[in-house]
């Protein structure tokens, strides 16, 4: 669409005096800013390593592969963090969990291997946004080193052993407690949603205070 | 014409013609949902998805709808016929039969293979209210591994439409699956001790519109979403079902039957669906290889090419009635042409032989019989000859020379020492060339083989060229009715491995690169029995060549 002339404010540039286009005035204005924060005393420095950062609760660092009470790696290879990663930094190899096996009572698939190639990953946290059963989550480790691209692979072990490490340390608690499965599949754990769909306030359902229900 | 109301829109009815309301909708470009409904099998109505109010214009101009909700695919349209798919009745009927399927169903979709590709997610999302009212624990019953080789049933999964019950008493006649109990504790269940092992038992998972019945196949191999398609054809038998190839980074995973009314309807027979695996083998061929002192040394393309043509060129030269070509029923028309191209350019004293058709057991019929008679109305056919294209590659012979040499004719031509040359055109995975074949080969001065596995014919080579699979090319297929069919590039070969089609348009010193469609119109200006093709393009359901042409040696089967 051509842009109407009535619309077109112009502007002219403000004319400078005699001083002001020596730029004086302006130089020692910016000196005087540099020369208060020489003087304030103030430091801004952080003395990392030897001190590390308070980073905000949300911070997305390093991932983990969650554990169920059971010890079972919780993630049941759905694969939707690999679909909405747009790295594509993860690939799991899914298999039927062994069915003679008391310890896979109850679960159906499970990951043989679940790779996460952290050098790839931009840290989005779409991997946990999308996880239907709280599997994956991005704890605040961010100090990642590895002297070779190999060692920054993570597989399904090492994902675990990130679970050990920052399960208790206070700052990454696993976020929500739903059920072995998803929070779908078990309406009776789950917490009241924000509206996702709308609800008729003369819908029996939107009377109800049951488990499950969306509210409006 | 008698004509038929859909929402606001209208369809008119050819004289004669049956639809029930889903079918006159469809064809008005509206959805209405359904489970229980196939075209293919028996209707019963029992998923209540279809509800629709159905009505009548009079002939004064006036409507009158029965206050109440019909099930669609039990509804036969007549002239006047008013159908309403869009009113708060029907939506609410939609809403509340989803409810229904879904109080029991245990939404495992993460760990479901059907998710992405399930009636109930979709008609969910569509139709549904997308939240629970249930209060309840819900029904769980045991998964059933034991229902067939290679189906498995997720029982609490199944909404009961009774498709796959339906399909083995109707289609495939072996009648193995049942529902056992009532009500909501209905269950899909086989005899004791008699699994669904029958040769069309793979459809049972297609049909089932849930994620109950799996195929232990591609038992959680990959999600459905990531599954890119192509269209293709069976080449198992000569049938030459309409299929999808649905692979991922190029890797295989399964086979799809396509609906096409001209080639086997709706379905798939197990062999072929489970049959393709020699595709992924160790033994492929993945670059070419020359003859070198005693055995084969790894060569490239860039020096066996020239070398071949050098080759066949010198040894056409010296001995032109005493070189032959053998090319396979497994080979695409485009690849039988640009051989016999070459070779009777060359000289057109070579002889061109159709290689070996395997021929196992009878045809097979379905539905099967209780007392094992042949079924009266057959509706499906799983044929002996297991090829896809005899057919095709007869029809190019028969331009080219006249007639048809059988492979029993060259073979004994070559066991008797009258053969000097011989180019072998193989893309049968199980072609059976005998250990007297490969022994008389031994004694041939120029013999190149291409083909997509190793073999002992292969390691007496001079030249072996490394061939593609069915589903690594592109080409056509004629049937054994003579409908020919587009198969298209599902997935690349191993390795240096290239389409067969690709080889010879090389061979014959084309520019360019090939394409079949290209070839597919100079074949229909060059040979008459295949002038239909002439458009390039078969459709999705492919082309029929006039049957006259092409003389059938054996009695057509009806579909």
């Amino acid at each position: 669409m051509p842009i109407c002339a009535d619309d077109v404010e112009w502007v002219e540039e403000p004319t400078m005096n005699f001083w002001e286009s020596t730029f004086l005035p302006a130089i020692f204005g910016g000196l005087q800013i540099t020369g208060s924060h020489v003087v304030d005393g103030k430091t801004v420095t952080h003395q990392y390593p030897e001190e590390k950062p308070v980073l905000p609760a949300h911070y997305r660092g390093v991932h983990r592969l969650n554990k169920d009470e059971a010890g079972r790696v919780k993630c049941v290879a759905c694969m939707m963090c690999a679909t909405a990663c747009p790295a594509h930094c993860i690939s799991i190899v899914a298999t039927e969990a062994p069915k003679d096996d008391p310890l896979w009572n109850g679960r159906d698939k499970f990951p043989l291997s679940f790779e996460l190639d952290e050098l790839k990953c931009i840290y989005c946290g779409m991997c946990e946004e999308a996880c239907p059963c709280d599997a994956i989550e991005l704890t605040h480790i961010y100090d990642l080193v590895g002297t070779t691209r190999q060692e920054l692979l993570f597989d399904k072990n090492k994902l675990l052993s990130v679970y050990d490490q920052t399960k208790d340390c206070g700052l990454d608690p696993v976020r929500t407690k739903r059920g072995a499965l998803s929070g779908c599949s078990e309406f009776a754990n789950l917490p009241t949603l924000g509206p996702a769909t709308s609800v008729k306030a003369d819908d029996r359902a939107a009377k109800a205070a049951s488990p499950g229900v969306i509210h409006d | 014409m008698p004509t038929v109301y859909i929402d606001d829109k209208s369809i008119e009815l050819a004289p004669g013609e049956k639809l029930n309301c889903i079918q006159a909708a469809e064809r008005a470009g509206i959805e209405i949902p359904s489970y229980c409904y196939h075209p293919a099998l028996s209707v019963v109505a029992s998923c209540r998805m279809c509800l629709v109010e159905v009505g009548e214009k009079k002939p004064d101009g006036t409507v009158s709808i029965p206050p109440k909700v019909f099930p669609g695919c039990q509804t036969p349209v007549k002239d006047g016929t008013v159908i309403v798919t869009n009113s708060k009745r029907v939506l609410d009927a939609q809403k509340a039969t989803l409810e229904y399927l879904l109080l029991n169903h245990p939404l495992d979709c993460p760990v479901c293979d059907q998710a992405g590709e399930c009636g109930l997610q979709d008609f969910s999302y569509k139709y549904g209210r997308g939240y629970s009212r249930l209060n309840e624990p819900k029904n769980i019953k045991p998964d059933k591994d034991y229902i067939g080789e290679q189906i498995t049933l997720f029982t609490d999964r199944c909404i009961m439409c009774t498709r796959c019950v339906r399909f083995t008493r109707e289609y495939s006649g072996t009648g193995e699956l049942q529902v056992i109990n009532r009500g909501s504790h209905e269950e899909i269940d086989i005899f004791p001790g008699q699994p669904c092992d029958n040769k069309l038992a793979g459809n049972v998972v297609d049909l089932c519109p849930v994620g109950a019945l799996c195929s232990k196949d591609f038992l959680y191999e990959q999600r459905v979403w990531w599954l890119k398609g192509k269209d293709s054809v069976c080449p198992g038998c000569s049938t030459g079902c309409s299929i999808r190839v649905d692979q991922n980074n190029d890797v295989l995973y399964r086979l799809k039957p396509r609906y096409n009314p001209q080639a086997q309807g709706h379905f798939m027979c197990d062999e072929g669906r489970f049959g393709w695996k020699y595709i992924s083998s160790e033994k492929r061929l993945r670059q070419p290889y020359q003859k070198q002192g005693a055995g084969l040394a790894p060569s490239n393309w860039n020096t066996v090419m020239p070398a071949v043509k050098t080759a066949i060129a010198t040894q056409v030269k010296a001995a032109p009635s005493k070189f032959a070509a053998i090319i396979s029923p497994w080979s695409t028309v485009e690849e039988a042409y640009l051989l016999a191209k070459l070779l009777k350019g060359m000289s057109s004293d070579i002889t061109l032989a159709l290689g070996p058709v395997r021929h196992v057991g009878d045809d097979d019929h379905y539905p099967k019989t209780v007392t094992g008679a042949p079924p009266k109305d057959v509706k499906f056919t799983i044929r002996a000859e297991k090829c896809p294209n005899r057919r095709g590659v007869e029809g190019v012979l028969q331009h080219f020379q006249g007639s048809v040499i059988s492979f029993e004719t060259i073979e004994s031509q070559l066991k008797s020492g009258a053969l000097e040359g011989l180019f072998v055109l193989n893309a049968d995975p199980e072609a059976t060339f005998t250990a007297d074949f490969v022994q008389a080969a031994k004694g041939l001065k120029l013999l190149v083989v291409q083909d997509l596995l190793e073999s002992p014919l292969a390691n007496e080579a001079h030249f072996v060229l490394a061939g593609a699979a069915w589903a690594e090319k592109e080409g056509t297929f004629v049937n054994h009715n003579g409908l020919a069919q587009g198969i298209f590039r599902g997935v690349r070969g191993p390795g240096e491995a290239r389409p067969d089609g690709r080889i010879l348009w090389e061979l014959n010193d084309r520019k360019g690169l090939f394409r079949a469609s290209t070839v597919r119109q100079e074949i229909a200006n060059e040979i008459n029995a295949f002038a239909p093709l002439i458009l390039g393009d078969l459709g999705e359901h492919g082309v029929m060549l006039n049957s006259s042409t092409i003389p059938a040696t054996k009695e057509l089967q009806p579909v």
